[in-house]
């Protein structure tokens, strides 16, 4: 069933699709129609699901942890200052291995106060554990979801669907919603190993000693590196059931180009418009959008990024005292190698909300062709100076 | 692909509008991508909104600088601001008023379209003639003049997607259809 | 007493031994907290006004109610003395254990 809805109705409608059975969550601008999408659903009963109202998102995480480790699918959403609100209880999603899936706004972190879209809310996150998607389209995003819950609950990490502010969360595109029987077929009900239960009670997240902490934060690294092949392999199935490919990266017209941005969120889009426009001007640009950022999908860049002469990273966030974020994990990634490292440009634009442009594409290609070398760590785009 | 924006101010249904006409055009196959101007609204400020239409999906997620065509549901924004910034030429402009076209001042590398949608809205009692609810019959007289579909899938989106009083806003919509002329 | 567990010491030879997420070995059932505990609350009935401030305090939940008045599970309770210090009536006092 096609119909047209925004971003954050695309959440509401893969939590639903998903049968997600508890939902804590507390209201943020611009996730708040998530909420109100799913409470309404959860009233009506075409989702049976328990709807907790809390008052904070550090509680709001708390019960969905509580609900998960009692063997319930449990489903939130948040932005920005609610992310960074439950940060420490993130680190106890995954280090107590509970699979929830939350849906994130990518919102600028105030002050100044900002509605708008940046990146460094959830990349702040990048070293809690959670399992990480970046969306670029409504589609996308309820597809996401649900696979979401599948890898999340096959390894039992929890993990995070992420869409920008407005240019995703508040815009409308037609989306094909599939059926449930379908999706029931792909997604199963979750039967954790081990959960909450008066008939066998177990002390959870308790005292550990340097004896065993070590290995049980092992565990979840290595469980971490099963993602990557997990979300291939749940990515053609779903692809098989309903058409839509879901993987870790989206080559597009990587092949033969001489330069290949790096990009994600909504600009991973925007630069498909770019990289037409470039090759229309006989530039063989390319773009490789990064769905899955962690765990990050180290093969994948390898293998697709060497094919340029040029690597061009589009950074809609930062790390203060350091570089962009994706530059550096893309840096990082080629590292080590004597060949297949072409040399890579960092560029940071769209902070705060701030539009990114096919034309600023064009403008990125211009200067990255200008020089062989990057001269700078970072090329600041379109800061008034 | 076709990019418009719509001018009004808060608390008409311009956001509506936009969405109404999304709801048709993707009845009909087409990719669309609709979104208010995005920031904090109050009632009776100037609002925005923007339409892409494409009949392959739409990549571009930037911000509409340059649309093909503005319409302004509002007559008094045409004073109040410049609808026509970024417009591309030989544009059209639709304005929700009685007077003739000409009767506008607008450069002549744009082109001008009216509809009495307020009047359509107060004769089906859509909100009142200090505030009608006009949204529906500016989208029926927009999907008339740029030629963009028939009124059939208009009506059925008017239908699911309009909350109150759904017949009477179909009736505005096909009479506003009925008199508009397709002028691109 | 006769209460108290030999504390083993379990450490795990290998990652793989080691369970999926930090948690208790043993079913809480057989896990006896009240080994812990040095000192023991003991209820002075007579004087009890069945408030139930002591069951609402417990922060082990080792307080339950028999027959409308309070009962001390002592096989779990780790003689923290919260129950004596919140009794309205201080009929509650905290007893060392035999050793």
């Amino acid at each position: 069933m096609k119909k047209v809805i925004m971003g954050n109705h695309a959440l509401s409608w893969g939590a639903q699709l998903g049968r997600a059975q508890v939902i804590a969550a507390y209201p943020i601008t611009p996730q708040t129609q998530v909420v109100e999408l799913l409470s309404e659903m959860c009233a009506s009963k075409t989702l049976d699901a328990k709807f907790i109202k809390v008052e904070s998102e550090h509680s709001a995480m708390a019960a969905c942890i509580a609900a998960s480790i009692a063997g319930a699918r449990t489903f939130t959403a948040t932005s920005a200052q609610g992310l960074a609100l439950m940060h420490e209880l993130l680190h106890w999603a995954s280090g107590g291995r509970n699979p929830v899936v939350m849906g994130n706004i990518n919102r600028a972190m105030a002050p100044g106060w900002s509605i708008w879209t940046d990146q460094n809310d959830s990349l702040s996150q990048r070293d809690t554990g959670w399992i990480q998607f970046y969306c670029s389209s409504n589609q996308e995003v309820m597809d996401t979801v649900v696979q979401a819950f599948r890898v999340s609950e096959e390894l039992m990490i929890p993990s995070m669907v992420i869409l920008d502010a407005f240019a995703l969360s508040h815009t409308y595109e037609v989306v094909d919603i599939p059926d449930q029987d379908k999706v029931d077929g792909y997604l199963p009900p979750f039967k954790p190993p081990v959960r909450l239960t008066p008939s066998d009670p177990h002390a959870f997240g308790g005292l550990t000693s340097p004896e065993h902490y070590f290995e049980l934060r092992y565990k979840l690294q290595k469980d971490m590196e099963k993602v990557p092949d997990l979300v291939e392999e749940t990515g053609r199935e779903y692809e098989k059931l309903f058409g839509r490919y879901l993987g870790q990266v989206e080559d597009y017209r990587c092949d033969d180009a001489e330069i290949i941005f790096v990009t994600s969120g909504t600009a991973g889009y925007t630069a498909r418009v770019g990289v037409d426009q470039l090759r229309q001007d006989g530039i063989k640009a390319g773009n490789l959008r990064i769905k899955m950022f962690r765990p990050f999908p180290f093969a994948k860049v390898r293998e697709i990024l060497p094919r340029a002469a040029k690597v061009a990273v589009v950074d809609r966030n930062i790390s203060y005292g350091h570089h962009g974020v994706f530059y550096q994990e893309v840096k990082s990634a080629l590292y080590g190698r004597d060949h297949d490292r072409p040399p890579v440009f960092g560029y940071i634009t769209g902070l705060g909300g701030r539009d990114i442009m096919p034309e600023t594409f064009k403008e990125m290609a211009r200067m990255t062709l200008a020089k062989d070398k990057p001269e700078e760590d970072i090329t600041w785009m379109g800061v008034k100076r | 692909m076709i990019e418009i924006r719509f001018h009004g101010r808060g608390g008409q249904g311009t956001v509506v509008a936009s969405k109404v006409l999304a709801d048709a055009l993707a009845k009909e196959g087409n990719y669309v991508q609709a979104y208010p101007e995005f920031g904090v609204e109050r009632r009776g400020a100037p609002v925005i909104a923007f339409i892409r239409i494409d009949d392959k999906p739409i990549y571009d997620k930037s911000r509409i600088y340059a649309p093909n065509h503005v319409v302004v549901v509002d007559p008094t924004l045409v004073e109040a601001i410049d609808v026509t910034e970024g417009l591309k030429e030989g544009g059209l402009i639709i304005i929700n008023s009685e007077k003739n076209p000409a009767s506008f001042e607008f450069p002549a590398k744009y082109k001008v379209a009216t509809i009495n949608a307020t009047g359509i809205a107060v004769k089906h009692k859509l909100g009142s003639m200090a505030a009608p609810i006009v949204n529906t019959a500016i989208v029926g007289a927009v999907v008339k003049m740029l030629g963009l579909t028939k009124i059939e899938p208009l009506l059925a989106a008017i239908k699911e997607g309009v909350p109150t009083r759904p017949e009477d806003n179909m009736a505005a919509a096909e009479e506003a259809y009925e008199l508009a002329e397709k002028s691109v | 007493m006769k209460d108290k567990k030999k504390a083993e010491k379990i450490i795990f030879k290998t990652e793989k031994e080691v369970p999926l997420m930090p948690m208790s070995l043993g079913s809480m059932l057989y896990n006896k907290t009240g080994a812990w505990r040095n000192i023991r609350p003991v209820i002075d009935l007579g004087n009890c006004i069945q408030c139930g401030i002591c069951w609402k305090y417990c922060p082990d939940v080792a307080i339950y109610i028999e027959n409308e008045f309070p009962v001390v599970d002592l096989e779990y309770c780790k003689g923290c003395g919260i129950c004596a210090e919140e009794c309205p009536t201080k009929c509650i006092a905290m007893v060392e254990e035999e050793k």
